[in-house]
């Protein structure tokens, strides 16, 4: 039972990570349908970033976590503004190739620069180690990460609800052609959106050096599962992605834990199963375009 | 003539041996003799171009998206490996057949999966079967030997004669015979009026299927003829290697492979193999310049290629023989890489 509670903990903040670093996706492919498979690239940027600022400049670990999200964010609008433009209106087939050759590039390029080898970030000693909570063992860096991305998603879901820039991106995604007519510069728009995604995921990428791991192979191990919390969470809402990324987490680590065996066959059918019943994810609809 | 006659009047026009495809093949069996210390690494380029071929099937023909084309080259090479191993069929032909059977199998019943949903969902759908595939592999390790890969695989002489020698010389006319055989047969098909359907499924499923073409159907064939194709490479590969090891199943394997399509352009067929040539050699190039990271410069020309756009690539590189060829021969011989609206 205390094992039980344990697991649902760590999966839960599995998941919450998971989503920090895939909401960025989200809006990439299922808004703006773009087929962006670098993703993880802009992750690994940020958890790199993140690295070299505390281990070797010795910044303090909670200095280096914004610096992650804007360092990434600023590569993000970058490639944002030279390249991914030109690939908006192309085909599928193209804007898979440029992300693949984009990951390929990353991988390769952090290779050279950083090594080989997996990294860790210096933690804070408050961090680390356990605590009992009634019995429950659970891990402070982990609750560190379900309160930082608890209160991201909460944000997020506001800003998109309630702000004029939340209006202003739903109408630029559901119509924008309308949208141009209305005034709103929608090309401006997706940009910072883009560039705002990149730099969740390169906070999260810098949160999960600890529990993931960070290798230069981080865009190719994890692209997988950035895509199935984007593909199953469907993308009307933030919430799709979001009760995915929970549902993904948790069946990952509680596969792990129970049927050590199977390994990520639990996932990868689930994936092919969900895929199947329901082509558009199970919470909602794609992008209309 | 009516619309009917007229159509397959053009169709018989497109199906025709045009004198450049000849000089092609000729060219491929002339490399044999032309580099004899190199036929280790052409009959990797023959066997690339055969995988290509399976790809370019459901991509230029069809247009199906697939980042998982690796789950069949890899069911092939281990069932190649496994007859081999335990002795159930020793003849190669036999069980490059049989292995390419047995990929068929694997691509009808995953092809019910694949026509459901749009672009999305295929990429997902075939990127998911693959790496499901390769966890199967890894946990059945006491059958596929694990992450060291099926071991000991003794290739018994093809058809009972040429036995496989060291310098890979049998092993290169082998794959350069299959590959031909199996051309063949693809050139047949997509000049038939099945093939010219296809096409029509690709531009546009809906009117398609307005004119009475059975969409799902179709795709469910060549994605079947597909899986036998990509098998067969996968067992080439084994035979030729004498090795079957995880990566088989990779997405690199994959993302290369549509790499290798794109460098030679998708719906003309030749793609595959022209792109085949062109990939080994800058790889080759790369890994001599930077043995470590010859990835860079893929993913770079991979990015590169998209965007100066695929089909003005192939306009830049055709200009110069298409100059000397309408000099020489007339304006109407010169070569046009048909790229039509991959989705």
């Amino acid at each position: 039972m205390i094992s039980l509670l344990t697991n649902l903990f760590d999966g839960v903040a599995y998941g919450m990570l998971l989503f920090v670093l895939a909401c960025g996706l989200a809006v990439t492919l299922g808004l703006m349908n773009f087929v962006n498979l670098a993703h993880g690239a802009f992750a690994m940027a940020g958890g790199y970033v993140c690295a070299v600022l505390v281990n070797q400049s010795g910044w303090p670990f909670f200095a280096g976590l914004p610096l992650a999200f804007v360092s990434s964010a600023l590569i993000g609008v970058v490639l944002e503004r030279l390249l991914y433009r030109h690939l908006y209106s192309r085909s599928h087939l193209d804007q898979v190739l440029f992300s693949v050759g984009l990951a390929f590039m990353s991988v390769a390029a952090v290779d050279y620069i950083m090594g080989s080898s997996r990294i860790f970030i210096k933690l804070p000693a408050a961090l680390e180690g356990q605590m009992d909570f009634f019995g429950v063992g659970i891990g402070r860096y982990r609750l560190m990460i379900i309160v930082i991305c608890g209160l991201l998603t909460v944000a997020l879901q506001l800003v998109l609800a309630r702000t004029r820039f939340g209006s202003r991106l739903r109408a630029a995604v559901d119509d924008p052609r309308a949208a141009i007519g209305l005034g709103i510069n929608v090309p401006q728009v997706f940009a910072f959106t883009f560039a705002f995604g990149c730099g969740l995921a390169g906070l999260g990428g810098a949160l999960s050096a600890e529990i993931l791991g960070l290798d230069p192979y981080f865009p190719l191990k994890f692209m997988i599962y950035f895509l199935i919390v984007v593909t199953v969470g469907g993308s009307s809402s933030i919430t799709g992605p979001f009760l995915a990324s929970l549902l993904l987490g948790i069946a990952d680590v509680a596969g792990k834990y129970y049927v050590p065996k199977l390994g990520p066959f639990v996932i990868y059918t689930l994936m092919i199963v969900i895929l199947i019943w329901r082509p558009n994810g199970l919470f909602g609809r794609t992008a209309a375009r | 003539m009516s619309a009917q006659a007229d159509v397959g009047y053009h169709a018989r026009q497109h199906g025709r041996w045009h004198p450049g495809e000849i000089v092609f093949w000729a060219l491929a069996l002339a490399c044999a003799f032309l580099f004899p210390s190199r036929f280790l690494i052409m009959t990797d380029i023959v066997r690339l171009a055969l995988f290509a071929l399976s790809l370019d099937l459901i991509l230029g023909y069809a247009g199906i998206v697939s980042l998982g084309h690796a789950a069949f080259f890899g069911v092939g090479a281990y069932s190649a490996g496994l007859l081999a191993l335990h002795g159930l069929i020793t003849e190669p032909v036999l069980a490059l057949i049989a292995a390419g059977l047995v990929a068929m199998v694997l691509g009808f019943l995953t092809s019910f999966l694949v026509i459901r949903g749009a672009d999305l969902t295929r990429l997902m759908v075939t990127l998911g079967i693959s790496l499901l595939l390769e966890a199967l592999a890894e946990r059945f390790s006491n059958i596929t030997g694990g992450t060291d890969g099926l071991q000991g695989i003794e290739m018994a002489p093809i058809l009972g004669r040429f036995a496989f020698d060291m310098f890979g010389k049998v092993g290169f006319f082998y794959s350069l015979a299959v590959l031909f055989l199996l051309f063949l047969l693809a050139r047949r098909i997509v000049h038939s009026p099945f093939g010219l359907s296809l096409r029509a499924i690709r531009n546009n499923p809906l009117r398609a299927a307005a004119i009475g073409v059975p969409v799902n159907r179709r795709l469910i064939a060549v994605y079947t003829l597909a899986a036998f194709y990509a098998g067969v490479a996968g067992a080439l590969f084994t035979q030729t290697t004498a090795l079957a090891s995880l990566d088989v199943f990779s997405f690199e394997r994959s993302a290369d492979l549509m790499l290798v399509l794109v460098i030679g352009g998708t719906g003309y067929l030749y793609g595959g193999l022209v792109g085949a040539v062109v990939f080994r050699m800058l790889q080759e190039f790369f890994s001599n310049l930077t043995p470590q990271y010859w990835q860079f410069w893929i993913g770079l020309v991979l990015v590169v290629i998209v965007l100066i756009g695929r089909q003005r690539l192939h306009r830049w590189v055709l200009w110069a023989p298409n100059l000397v060829i309408a000099l020489f021969a007339g304006r109407k011989a010169v070569v046009v890489i048909p790229e039509g609206d991959v989705p």
